[in-house]
């Protein structure tokens, strides 16, 4: 079996607080987690559940309180280990008072390239992510959409092996997402590694050849999107219209959701077509019916309530 | 290039396209000019007035920008989460900081020469002429220069641990306690409780010493400095530098950021 | 904005100023009736201001100064000028830098010099000189001034001679200063050495200042020659005629003076009731150099 491009093992960090600092809090517990060569890995979670603080440990911002990492092969204390890895952080600025092309090639000149080579790739990545006429303007002025895009580019100049990406698509609009997205697929033609936190689940089923689901700081799966949720159908979805006021049609209006002159009505595969007759003699109007397909989403949010009632449960436990 | 150097670089271009130097230069270059008109209203004391005011300007400015820009020099960098792509390149912290401050502190040393060049302008105006004691004037803005990177480096490293405010506050208070370090040594003499006096004078051991920099009575009256002065205030500015950033490279490379 | 707005803006401007001008003009009178001179002075411990003055002390020692000769450069007429104020401020200013060499020189003709022209203080102009002569130890100026001080205004000889010959010492010293160190001692007090000294001040001194107060003393000593050359043939006149003249045209009518003398700025001389010669009562050399203090 190949070594993984990043080796997570029991990874904890506790952060102190209060008054004197005397208490802590735990914001990762005991992770351990690959990310497997050439694949595209989705880290998922709601906001605070410990995305960001994995990834700043595995970048060396923060330090573990317990645990270990690895990334190509060698630990991440390892500062030689840099070379190889891209990294996009949350929500970043930049140097306002610099322009694109000056702030790309700041950050190429901590990489081994010729003054001829990195003038190149500056350009090459301008071009890339689609800032080549914005190349001489400050950053100052740039659009939010436009500052994500220089991170990315400043991310892989370098042509790293493994990309690390921090919440990559937020305050993007979708055109903005849109080429995010191409980016990241096209970094995996390449061959690399992508490791990228969101909590757009919909990007996530989309781009992800694996994701893990982090909630409350402890890893709650890992796996295909497909595998997690499950292949199963969870049934199937009638959407109709019901003029007038029909008496036999009133116990299923009941069971459907309305919305202005349209019901949908959620029923079990087997009991498909006796809904569908009891609707033709109630003189319904059918316009669809569609397989309700199981997402990520509701995985996702099932997961959240678990971790939610946990926690008071803890809390009640506590207080006791 | 070496990356200190690139980091180094890099926080100067930040700091000449900040206008804010700019407005605090042509200042200073206003102050020469007024210390002309101010000079003439007491006889004989022309030259004394320009070099005084001349070198407490170019010392104020210079205190302002090493405390405020200083402090800000790490502190930015977190809030822009510019250090946070940076560090993921293969930077070492200590590169960092090392660059951040050679960087700072070339900033002063052009900022100091250009007030300089007007201080010896409006001197070169009274007098007409240039003499061996003016020497004394150059060495009095080197002490200034050698006094502010000391200034930067403690900012420094208080801006690793505390909140920007703090820091100032911190970098400051510790500027003017140098200055008093003389008063302290000899406070045992004077103080009521013995025991108050030799926590001062102990202190006083260990407070870098800004006294050693101010020769402006010397400048302004044109007397030599001594060769001897300038070596050991050279070394005692480069030791002390040192290892106040060593202490900062400690806490910054443990420190986690949030 | 329209044009209108423009104008009534300019308008309300101008008519703005001319509210706070006139507002200023109250607020200074109620200003002066509570305000004390000796605020101007702003502080007077020196050992506070030099250690609020940080590392420049050399700078505030200079605005300092530049007071002093503002305020008693002032000879407008109704400015009241206390002469309190004078050791306080060099006090202050000599502290923050021992140095400023128009300090003591300023400083020790206006402290010791008796009202109403100085402050009357020969006691502190010593103290001055011998911190400036701590500090500049190869200043021979400052023990010439010592050496004034001590000669005219402490009426000590022997110390007067001493000072003016440590200062001779000096190579760079005025040449005449050891002689008149031995003068001083064999002769103490005498006009011609007083004329001397003070025509020395006249020609070397550089603050304008000085430069008038040494031509008054000067005058003074004109005055003072001219007076006991009156009073000797006053008595010449009680010989010859059995009383004191009373008025000066009887000294002329007598034949004893050819005409009726005036002072160095030609104020007429007269006699007092006892026959003895005085300074005409208009005479500026009578007057005030300084306005008196009215607390006095």
């Amino acid at each position: 079996m190949a070594e993984p491009a990043i080796d997570i093992e029991n990874l904890t960090k506790d952060y102190p607080y209060g008054f004197l600092q005397l208490k802590k809090r735990r914001s990762l517990e005991n992770l351990t987690m690959q990310v497997q060569a050439g694949e595209v890995f989705g880290f998922l979670g709601p906001n605070g559940a410990g995305k960001s603080t994995t990834i700043k440990l595995l970048m060396r911002l923060i330090f573990p309180t317990a645990g270990s990492a690895r990334i190509l092969g060698k630990p991440i204390s390892d500062i030689a280990m840099h070379r190889d890895i891209g990294y996009l952080p949350e929500q970043p600025y930049f140097y306002d008072y610099l322009t694109a092309a000056e702030v790309l090639d700041y950050f190429a000149r901590f990489h081994d390239f010729t003054a001829a080579e990195r003038r190149e790739r500056v350009q090459q990545m301008l071009k890339k992510v689609g800032l080549e006429s914005a190349g001489r303007i400050q950053l100052r002025k740039y659009s939010k959409g436009m500052l994500q895009r220089v991170g990315l580019a400043q991310a892989i100049l370098h042509d790293p092996a493994v990309v690390v990406l921090d919440e990559p698509m937020s305050g993007l609009d979708p055109v903005g997402r849109r080429e995010v997205r191409d980016i990241i697929l096209e970094l995996k033609k390449q061959g690399k590694t992508v490791l990228f936190s969101t909590h757009i689940l919909t990007d996530a089923e989309m781009l992800c050849d694996r994701v893990g689901v982090i909630v409350g700081g402890k890893l709650q799966g890992v796996g295909a999107p497909s595998e997690l949720v499950g292949l199963k159908a969870q049934g199937m979805e009638i959407l109709f219209e019901l003029p007038g006021t029909v008496e036999s049609g009133r116990e299923l209006l009941a069971q459907a959701t309305r919305t202005g002159d349209r019901y949908h009505l959620r029923v079990e595969e087997s009991g498909l077509y006796a809904a569908m007759e009891r609707l033709g003699a109630a003189g319904a109007k059918v316009l669809s019916v569609t397989q309700v397909k199981p997402s990520l989403e509701e995985y996702f949010m099932n997961l959240v309530e678990a971790d939610r009632a946990q926690a008071a449960a803890v809390e009640v436990r506590a207080t006791k | 290039m070496t990356r200190v150097g690139t980091v180094a670089l890099n926080t100067f271009r930040e700091a000449v396209r900040d206008r804010v130097l700019y407005n605090l230069a042509f200042f200073a270059l206003v102050m020469m000019a007024s210390a002309i008109l101010v000079g003439q209203i007491s006889v004989g004391i022309e030259q004394i007035v320009i070099v005084t005011l001349g070198l407490s300007a170019i010392s104020i400015i210079g205190l302002l920008i090493s405390v405020f820009i200083g402090v800000g020099l790490v502190s930015k960098e977190i809030e822009k989460r510019t250090l946070y792509a940076l560090l993921a390149k293969p930077l070492r912290r200590w590169e960092f900081i090392l660059g951040k401050f050679a960087g700072l502190a070339l900033t002063l040393t052009v900022n100091t020469a250009a007030m300089s060049a007007g201080l010896f302008l409006a001197l070169f105006y009274v007098k007409h002429s240039v003499e061996r004691a003016d020497t004394a004037v150059l060495v009095a803005v080197y002490f200034i220069l050698l006094k502010l990177a000391l200034v930067v480096a403690l900012a420094m490293l208080f801006s690793c641990f505390t909140t920007p405010l703090l820091a100032i506050l911190f970098t400051a208070g510790l500027y003017i306690a140098g200055l008093f370090v003389h008063e302290m040594r000899n406070m045992q003499a004077s103080t009521i409780d013995p025991a108050l006096g030799g926590l001062l004078r102990g202190i006083s051991y260990v407070l870098p010493n800004f006294e050693n920099f101010d020769v402006m009575g010397a400048a302004a009256h044109g007397r030599v400095i001594s060769g001897m002065l300038i070596a050991q205030n050279t070394l005692y500015a480069a030791l002390y530098c040192a290892m106040v950033l060593a202490v900062a490279v400690a806490i910054f490379s443990q420190r986690n950021l949030k | 904005m329209s044009e209108k707005s423009y104008i009534a803006l300019l308008l309300f401007v101008l008519l703005g100023f001319g509210g706070v001008w006139r507002l200023q003009k109250c607020i200074d009178a109620q200003q002066s009736a509570v305000a004390n001179e000796d605020d101007h002075l702003m502080l007077r411990s020196s050992k506070l201001v030099k250690g609020l003055s940080l590392e420049y002390a050399p700078l505030v020692a200079d605005i300092y100064w530049t007071r002093v000769v503002q305020y008693f450069g002032n000879k407008q007429a109704g400015k009241q000028l206390d002469l309190r104020l004078l050791w306080p401020l060099l006090d202050v200013t000599s502290v923050l830098d021992p140095q400023l060499m128009p300090v003591y020189d300023f400083g020790s003709t206006f402290l010791s010099d008796a009202p109403p022209r100085g402050a009357g203080r020969p006691d502190l102009a010593v103290e001055l000189l011998e911190r400036g002569l701590r500090a500049n130890p190869d200043e021979w100026r400052l023990y010439y001034d010592l050496g004034f001080v001590y000669y005219f205004d402490v009426k000590d000889y022997a110390k007067a001679s001493e000072a003016l010959y440590e200062g001779s010492k000096n190579p760079k010293a005025l040449i005449w200063m050891k002689t008149m160190a031995a003068k001083i001692a064999t002769e103490g007090n005498s006009a011609e050495t007083s004329n001397f000294l003070w025509q020395d001040v006249y020609n070397t001194t550089k603050d304008p200042l000085v430069k008038q107060n040494a031509l008054r003393h000067l005058q003074l000593l004109r005055a003072e020659e001219d007076l006991k050359q009156i009073d000797s043939l006053a008595d010449e006149y009680q010989k010859r005629l059995g009383r004191r003249p009373v008025r000066m045209s009887e000294l002329v009518q007598s034949g004893l003076l050819r005409g009726e003398p005036a002072d160095p700025l030609g104020y007429l001389y007269i006699l007092s009731k006892a026959g003895k010669a005085e300074l005409n009562l208009k005479t500026p050399l009578r007057d005030k150099w300084f306005k008196e203090p009215a607390s006095k």
